[in-house]
């Protein structure tokens, strides 16, 4: 199934749900990015924590199994001197059957401000911004559909790294150093709401985007999300200034899509040999958890060209972002 | 700035349109010098002395400050910049500001700080920035300095340096930079 939003254009997150970064124009996302920096800074000093949401209650509901995105949301939160509600499903009522509208309404009634929700089923995150209208709702991953804080921090990532090499002040370059950069997406397109929020902040921001992987990965669709499919890999990483590399999603069933793992890695696997294929100064990218030697070889990921680090370092400082302008007023100026 | 210009506040969507031109230039720097000496002749030493200066208004004067002193006393004093977007207690209220840069060069335990701003009014600005200061350290000694006291405080603060007392009404809006002092309102665009 693919998931294409279609409709209204926010002009900034300020006040409101983030559930796709399909809905976000260029300046809401430049918006996010250029209040990120702020909170690099702030990352930086010995109190590493603001009371800008002070007394502000976050649900972090993980129905999915995370790492990295449910550790950088709620250091955000906590950064933000918001109070984090943290349910751990695996020892909650959602293994007695308990449903996500019960759950909801059950951590609402607790009196939250927002909720951070990761699930398996596409939607899901909108779904829950019926239920309680009241409360923002912070999608960190639902199904196939979208990741938009990674894809907000990936795009984080590639400026501030631009920026810094051509000796700018990040901040104050808007969008312009997407415009007409190449970036590459390499691997399992169809089933990655990664790939599908990456696409979209990169094209608001001008760049131009192509996909790579076994025609079993890519959406029938892909043609209408306004990126070019790689008829030769070889060429495409040629031809990239940015490679991003998705996680082969097991889980997702990605499995069954492909004869084997070790055929994929010889196709679309980022070896040392096709790494050295890439323009000297390419990025290489990957949004975690890696699947050494399938995707993407150690040596690469451990490489110069490699800021798989950085992307994880810049997950509290982009969630932040995100939260402060979420949860933020929309009232009058005084 | 002439007198129609209109500032611009993306922020709030809002735009300063001037009335009329209530200092000069030369006005604000014969301000700025007085102020200067009377830092030094309260404090008698410039050693420990910090200036901090709040984002964005602040920062021309506590530039233009940092110099005069040290045209006067021949001693440099450290400058920082501070952004309180994120101390504010009214974000349900006001649109989000957009954040600037925050550098503090030294360590602020017991140092005399001197904050500085354009326009002091309600005095929550200066309450936030008293509370981010403290996660750089306990100063010894807070002061305030500003270009114009406007009044209407909100809260019990009071400045220790003056460029100019300007009895202002509520709905009245003030731009005060090196370059001159306006009153006028803000308009929506």
């Amino acid at each position: 199934m693919d998931w294409i939003d279609g409709g209204s254009v926010m002009q900034s997150i300020r006040g409101q749900n983030l559930l796709s970064l399909s809905e976000l124009s260029k300046e809401a996302i430049v918006e996010v990015l250029d209040i990120a920096e702020s909170f690099v800074e702030v990352n930086q000093r010995t109190i590493k924590k603001v009371p800008a949401l002070k007394g502000k209650v976050v649900a972090s509901l993980f129905f999915e199994e995370s790492t990295r995105t449910r550790l950088s949301f709620e250091t955000a939160a906590k950064r933000l001197s918001a109070d984090v509600l943290s349910l751990a499903i695996a020892s909650s009522s959602v293994k007695k059957g308990e449903s996500l509208r019960d759950t909801i309404a059950t951590v609402d009634a607790l009196g939250i401000d927002a909720v951070i929700l990761r699930h398996a089923s596409s939607g899901a995150a909108e779904q829950v911004s019926r239920y309680v209208p009241h409360v923002r709702v912070i999608n960190a991953g639902d199904g196939q559909h979208q990741h938009p804080t990674q894809g907000l921090l990936d795009a984080f990532t590639i400026r501030q790294t631009l920026a810094a090499r051509r000796g700018l002040n990040s901040s104050e370059t808007g969008a312009e150093l997407f415009v007409g950069l190449k970036i590459l997406i390499v691997g399992d397109i169809r089933h990655s709401r990664v790939a599908r929020s990456d696409i979209a902040a990169y094209r608001s921001l001008g760049a131009e985007v192509m996909v790579a992987g076994p025609p079993t990965l890519l959406p029938q669709s892909v043609a209408q999300w306004g990126v070019t499919h790689a008829e030769n890999f070889e060429e495409a990483l040629r031809w990239a200034d940015v490679v991003g590399l998705l996680r082969l999603q097991r889980e997702r069933g990605t499995g069954s899509f492909v004869p084997t793992l070790n055929e994929y890695t010889a196709t679309y696997g980022l070896t040392e040999e096709r790494a050295a294929l890439l323009k000297p100064e390419a990025l290489v990218m990957h949004p975690g958890p890696m699947n050494r030697g399938i995707e993407i070889d150690s040596k690469v990921a451990d490489g110069p060209q490699a800021i798989i680090e950085r992307q994880v370092s810049n997950g509290v400082p982009v969630r932040m972002a995100v939260l402060y302008l979420s949860m933020a007023g929309l009232g009058g100026s005084k | 700035m002439n007198q129609n210009q209109l500032r611009q506040d993306h922020a709030s969507g809002l735009a300063f349109f001037a009335k009329s031109e209530l200092l000069s230039g030369q006005d604000v720097e014969r301000a700025l010098k007085r102020m200067a000496h009377e830092i030094i002749e309260k404090n008698g030493t410039l050693e420990d002395l910090v200036l901090v200066a709040l984002q964005r208004g602040g920062a021309k004067f506590g530039e233009r400050l940092q110099e005069l002193l040290s045209e006067i006393a021949g001693l440099g004093v450290p400058l920082g910049l501070l952004d309180v977007s994120f101390y504010r207690d009214d974000l349900e209220q006001r649109p989000v500001p957009n954040s600037a840069e925050t550098t503090i060069p030294t360590s602020l335990e017991d140092k005399t700080v001197i904050l500085v701003d354009d326009v002091l009014f309600t005095g929550r600005t200066v309450r936030a920035a008293l509370n981010a200061l403290s996660d750089w350290g306990r100063p010894h000694v807070v002061q305030l300095a500003v270009m114009v006291d406007r009044g209407h405080r909100e809260l019990p603060i009071r400045p220790d340096f003056i460029g100019k007392n300007l009895p202002t009404s509520m709905d009245e809006a003030i731009v005060a930079t090196v370059e001159g002092v306006w009153i006028g309102s803000m308009v929506a665009q």
